[in-house]
């Protein structure tokens, strides 16, 4: 019965076939829903923060139009200009650290002995943790006076460090929190390169005579190359956005030493209410991220070069 | 068993005297229809803390009293202060009675039009209870909730006093007085300062922002006041230039090390721990360092006024206060919550268990309350004694956070040796271009 009604309507278009030069058009409907919502979410918020960014917007008071005037005042703004420093630095440090020590532990985590299963499984226990509640803890820490890292470091001789509570040696404790937290996952990703790996090259490396170093050097990381390029675009990401560490710490202190530009847009527009200016960091922040997502993005495309070129 | 007797006959004498009481002396002295409002459902915004606690506590009795059912709930203080902003900006707020930060949110709810004027209430004796009269009030309150026009925009709640924290131990053991001055309270810092041991003579909030609280209070002992008559901001002149001096001095000579990225969080701990023998802060800390699972000097804290300057002896006042939206629709039961909030009994359970001090002198100074106050008598006494010396901590100005920010980033630049005159200029250059836009929008 079913398979009959069913049916039905198909057999009473007979002339549908026909009629195909018009049938491009009808995909609209199904594309309308999904540009409906990215309209709603990506493009209308984006021409919105621009048009913001060109207005003197203050909450509580009327908005006025000011032109580029926001952009100005951005370069001049010695603590902007800080905090791109700030972020920089701090990206870069919590790239290329984590993974090192991703790629290491991984290597070492490859290998086969007791109790592997257990030992991996605590590795990567600091990334499940809550990021606000590890920095907290990590905060007391830190702490000069009472905190565990200046008595371990008493314990085998070196003098007391002043970590997150330094101008000079803030931004480093921080990447530490970042890299401890950040590495588990670097190395997880670096494990499932390392499980493609086929075991020939190895085989053939050590009939040639090859010793730890070169194996590691001259097959393992060109064959975890993607692994490592997508792990470090993993890490990029998150580290320019890196907010909730840095602000349960040290909310970009001493003085402003670790204020990143996440940072101190989040005081120009939710702690001084000042929409406009807030408006226009979002702009050049993202206009930054652009940049660096091209500069990776062109690195992949060589990248793939240097590959063809080796397979030829 | 006789005792068990008597205590329990004791309570229901007590009981029903109490019952009697209220039956009689209600209707007769106060005219406020508590019930009037009966039904009504009011929503309450409050920051997170002792205030906060308080209030859910007991707010059960202010429903049986009126009839008017209250949710609320409560938002850590920066998160709260923004959700409030954004919501009163949008003209409908989720709220009806909001709990504010008066150092840091006056100017801007005033100027927002936020708030409803609370006068004409205050002056019905249908709303208000008798005992609640302006004039008993504190003068930081009133400055705090009344603006230039005279209107009452809130109820003063709880106010907070910096005072001097000291460990009783260390001090006698290096014969060490406890300072009148704050000359006298270097020179005791020295004294009581042992880097070899670990403990240090004094330690406070370094971190840019939080530090201005106890910065502010060395200004106004040098004299400093924070706007001229004009509007002007003023801590950058001679007396900010002295008072930074001084900071720099306790906090590089006679601090922990790393002090500058202290907020108050990590001084306490310094403190609690007793590797600090003063500390300068809010006079709300005391329960945690009496608490014995948090505190390893409990029983050994001193409490004091903080020390005189060589312009005057002030303790920098700080507050929050409890208002209606201008934009509820239940006005006036909202306002008999705000006044049950800033009640006697509410305010009197406040202080007894070292959560707040409430701005009501009529409070603070009854022998009764103080009677049932759990912290030290020493603590009771500071606060009554910094109460008349108390002064605004920070600038009514709307852009407070701004100020706190670069003013709080250029003293904490002095940890680190730059000259104090040269950071203060650099902060205020930049400062003034921001207050002058905020004032002139």
């Amino acid at each position: 019965m079913s398979t009959l009604t069913q049916s039905t309507p198909r057999a009473a278009q007979p002339d549908a076939a026909p009629e195909k030069e018009l049938r491009p058009p009808s995909y609209w409907p199904f594309v309308v829903p999904a540009l409906a919502v990215v309209l709603a979410i990506i493009i209308f918020p984006w021409v919105f923060t621009i048009w913001m960014s060109v207005n003197e917007w203050k909450v509580g008071s009327p908005t006025t139009f000011v032109g580029f005037s926001n952009y100005l005042r951005l370069t001049g703004d010695p603590r902007f200009l800080e905090a791109i420093g700030h972020t920089l630095v701090y990206t870069v440090l919590s790239v290329v650290l984590p993974l090192v020590f991703g790629t290491f532990a991984a290597v070492v985590f490859h290998q086969k002995f007791a109790g592997r299963g257990f030992l991996r499984g605590i590795f990567i226990m600091p990334m499940m943790a809550t990021p606000v509640a590890i920095a907290l803890v990590w905060t007391m820490m830190f702490h000069p006076q009472l905190g565990v890292l200046n008595y371990l470091l008493s314990l085998v001789g070196i003098p007391a460090q002043l970590w997150v509570f330094h101008p000079a040696t803030v931004i480093p404790s921080l990447v530490l929190v970042e890299t401890w937290q950040w590495t588990p996952l670097v190395m997880l990703i670096v494990l499932g390169g390392l499980a493609a790996i086929p075991t020939e090259p190895y085989e053939s490396a050590q009939i040639d005579g090859a010793n730890l170093w070169q194996v590691f050097r001259f097959i393992t990381l060109p064959l975890i190359m993607p692994f490592l390029f997508i792990a470090g675009m993993i890490r990029m990401i998150d580290a320019v956005k890196s907010f909730d560490v840095i602000f349960a710490i040290t909310q970009g202190g001493p003085g402003s030493a670790s204020e990143t530009i996440n940072l101190y847009l989040y005081s120009v527009a939710f702690v001084y209410y000042d929409l406009g200016y807030g408006s226009a960091i979002a702009v050049v922040f993202f206009l930054l991220i652009v940049l660096l997502a091209a500069v990776m993005l062109y690195a992949r495309q060589r990248m793939l070069w240097t590959e063809i070129a080796s397979d030829a | 068993m006789a005792d068990h007797k008597i205590s329990r006959r004791t309570l229901l004498t007590g009981t029903a005297a109490a019952g009697a009481l209220s039956l009689t002396g209600l209707p007769a002295r106060a005219e406020v229809n508590w019930k009037k409002y009966a039904g009504t459902k009011l929503e309450v915004i409050l920051a997170k803390g002792p205030r906060g606690d308080n209030l859910q506590k007991y707010v059960k009795e202010f429903t049986e009293l009126t009839g008017i059912q209250v949710e609320s709930e409560q938002i850590p203080e920066q998160q709260q202060r923004q959700k409030c902003v954004i919501e009163l900006t949008s003209g409908r707020p989720s709220f009806d009675v909001v709990h504010i930060s008066y150092h840091v949110q006056k100017r801007q709810f005033e100027k927002g039009g936020w708030l409803a004027d609370l006068t004409p209430y205050m002056k019905d004796p249908t709303l208000t209870a008798p005992d609640l009269v302006e004039s008993d009030f504190s003068a930081a309150g009133l400055q705090y909730c009344k603006n230039d026009k005279g209107q009452m925009l809130s109820l003063p709640w709880s106010v907070d006093y910096f005072i001097l924290y000291y460990n009783k131990e260390l001090f006698q053991k290096k014969g060490v007085a406890v300072p009148k001055t704050l000359d006298e309270m270097v020179a005791a810092a020295e004294k009581l300062t042992d880097a070899k041991d670990g403990t240090y003579g004094f330690v406070g909030r370094g971190l840019r922002n939080a530090n201005m609280t106890l910065w502010t209070n060395f200004f106004l002992d040098y004299g400093g006041e924070f706007l001229d008559a004009k509007g002007n901001i003023l801590t950058d002149g001679p007396e900010a230039v002295a008072a930074t001096k001084l900071y720099q001095t306790l906090l590089t000579k006679v601090a922990p090390p790393g002090v500058a990225g202290f907020n108050w969080m990590e001084s306490m701990a310094s403190f609690t721990q007793g590797k600090s023998a003063m500390w300068i802060d809010g006079v709300g800390w005391a329960p945690p360092l009496e608490d014995p699972a948090a505190s390893r000097i409990v029983g050994k804290v001193g409490y004091t006024v903080v020390p005189a300057g060589p312009k005057g002896q002030y303790s920098a006042t700080y507050g929050d206060g409890v208002g209606v939206a201008a934009a509820s629709k239940n006005k006036e039961a909202a306002y008999l919550l705000c006044q049950w909030i800033v009640s006697k009994q509410q305010g009197a359970r406040l202080l007894q268990a070292g959560g707040g001090v409430p701005f009501r002198n009529s409070i603070l100074n009854d022998a009764e309350v103080q009677k049932g106050v759990k912290m030290p008598k020493e603590w009771l006494q500071s606060v009554i004694d910094s109460a008349k010396i108390s002064k605004l901590g920070l600038p009514v100005i709307i852009p407070v956070a701004e100020f706190r920010d670069l003013v709080g980033a250029a003293v904490t630049a002095t940890l680190a040796g730059s000259d104090p005159a040269a950071e203060l200029k650099k902060a205020h250059d930049q400062f003034r271009p921001i207050l002058e836009r905020s004032e002139k929008a």
